[in-house]
């Protein structure tokens, strides 16, 4: 049956817009993807939660709000205090350059404008999942491993 | 077996990992190794036509559990897109009061191609979540519509969801809902004609034939509101009272197990059938001479079959 890529859609905070999130979670599903949508509303701690009972590859964050720089930095948080680092974390809205920096230092995966084309969102998370789906399954941890040295070095570019 | 250990506490990042694993993998260990921690869970499951309400009734049935102080565990199954393979998976969006609730574990997974309203692997998540502590299971189908009735082999209760726009009675009857029903949900009891569903469902379920001792219950609920929900709880409870009673429990769990070895059995036959039996390159030759008369396919078919049977002896 095989591994699928697997990315929790959410919506944290309290503007409710989510149609930004909904045709990028659309993108995925047509790329192949199991995505686990979320819904609008949603804290910090219950979009942790549901990454983790989800067994998720991915978060993907939907932030129009202004309150980018709390919300990664709480769910960077959260995972780190759930063991759950492997999971890559992704956002997109209306964030200034300047933050998107910060943030990537801090360990988000990757920032997408608005506007960016929903092909490039798949792109990215295909090449970042491509490590752990492609080598044999009995060594998931060391798959897992690379993917994030391979992400790494990504961040120093 | 640290892994193991922290399973059966019901630790929830190796439960999921674990699930994960089951989930994608052929591999059968982690399935023998907890089956015998297993048995312990009663397993209900809701099915019923798109949009009936079923996460939502998950939700409110699932609250009313917590106050019971039991532990539950959830699957949330939607369809798999047969284009691209991949899923939108959005029964979560309805129980987002259960999303931080320590004695709750829930799980949404795609039908990957399964065809019977479940995926392939939703029994042996099941037994995943079994092992992990769950008094009880709570196991959504996707949306059925007419031939989608596995939730029956897996769960010992069955709730059936109808709402008065899904159709009249006939339609739930032609779909074969009414027959693996146990309890009967009429949802969405704030909208018109739940009442006259529920009059035709009455009379839809006098024609069936009744199992000694159970009459079918028709529950009305408004499940946005937990409206009805302590009285659904109760019917469930009061069926499981039933099967316990009478002892059917027993008797169809030993169904449920004999049906999931000849499942299994028939899983190892058809594997062993791609990889060993019939070559590519062997099958061309014959679907050849199919084609051109010169072999017919019901011939071909116990030829192989027998030789498949050989190979068995063999090994
Ligand atoms: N008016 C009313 N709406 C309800 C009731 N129960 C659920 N709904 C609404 O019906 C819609 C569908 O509910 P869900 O719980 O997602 O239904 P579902 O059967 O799980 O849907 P699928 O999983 O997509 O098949 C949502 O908008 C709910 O808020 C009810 O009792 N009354
Ligand atoms: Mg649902």
């Amino acid at each position: 049956m095989g591994k699928k890529i697997r990315v929790l859609v959410g919506k944290p905070g309290l503007d409710g817009h989510d149609r930004g999130a909904k045709v990028v979670a659309a993108a995925l599903r047509d790329a192949g993807m199991e995505v686990i949508y979320t819904g609008l509303h949603q804290t910090c701690e219950s979009i942790v939660e549901a990454a983790v009972q989800e067994d998720v590859d991915v978060i993907g964050l939907s932030i129009l709000s202004g309150a980018h720089m709390t919300i990664f930095s709480k769910v960077l948080n959260l995972l780190k205090k759930r063991h759950a680092t492997q999971i890559l974390v992704i956002g997109g809205g209306i964030i200034p350059l300047e933050d998107m920096k910060k943030l990537e230092k801090m360990g988000v995966g990757k920032l997408f404008g608005p506007g960016t084309p929903t092909t490039e969102i798949v792109d990215w998370i295909n090449e970042c999942a491509f490590a752990k789906t492609e080598q044999p399954k009995t060594k998931r941890v060391k798959a897992k491993k690379s993917r994030k040295i391979k992400v790494r070095r990504k961040r120093k570019k | 077996m640290i892994f193991l250990k922290k399973l059966l506490k019901g630790e929830k990042r190796t439960v999921a990992q674990t699930i994960s694993v089951v989930e994608n993998e052929g591999d059968t260990k982690i399935l023998e190794n907890i089956f015998k921690y297993t048995g312990k869970a009663y397993h209900i499951g809701i099915t019923g036509p798109p949009g009936a309400g079923k996460s939502t009734l998950v939700n409110a049935i699932a609250k009313q559990l917590l106050e019971k102080n039991k532990k539950i565990g959830i699957i949330a199954v939607d369809p798999t897109s047969p284009f691209s393979g991949g899923a939108l998976l959005g029964d979560r969006v309805r129980m987002t009061d259960l999303a931080l609730k320590e004695n709750v574990f829930i799980r949404s997974m795609a039908s990957r191609g399964s065809l019977g309203g479940l995926a392939q692997k939703t029994k042996d998540v099941a037994l995943v979540l079994d092992a992990s502590g769950m008094d009880y299971i709570l196991i959504e189908t996707i949306g059925v519509g007419q031939v989608e009735l596995d939730i029956a082999q897996v769960c010992d209760t069955t709730v059936v969801a109808l709402v008065p726009e899904s159709g009249d009675s006939i339609q739930a009857m032609k779909a074969g809902l009414l027959e693996i029903a146990d309890v009967i949900v009429v949802n969405k009891g704030d909208r018109e004609g739940c009442d006259s569903l529920i009059m035709e469902l009455k009379f839809a379920l006098d024609l069936r034939q009744q199992k000694a001792g159970w009459h079918y219950p028709i529950v009305k609920t408004i499940a946005t509101e937990g409206v009805g929900i302590e009285e659904l709880v109760a019917t469930i409870q009061s069926h499981k009272e039933y099967l316990k009673r009478s002892g059917r429990f027993e008797k169809d769990r030993k169904e449920k197990l004999k049906l999931h070895i000849h499942e299994l059995i028939e899983e190892k036959i058809k594997s062993h059938l791609k990889e060993f039996v019939i070559k590519d390159d062997e099958l061309e030759k014959i679907i050849n001479r199919v084609y051109e008369r010169k072999l017919n396919p019901y011939h071909i078919a116990d030829e192989i079959t027998n030789k498949i049977f050989k190979v068995r002896e063999d090994v």
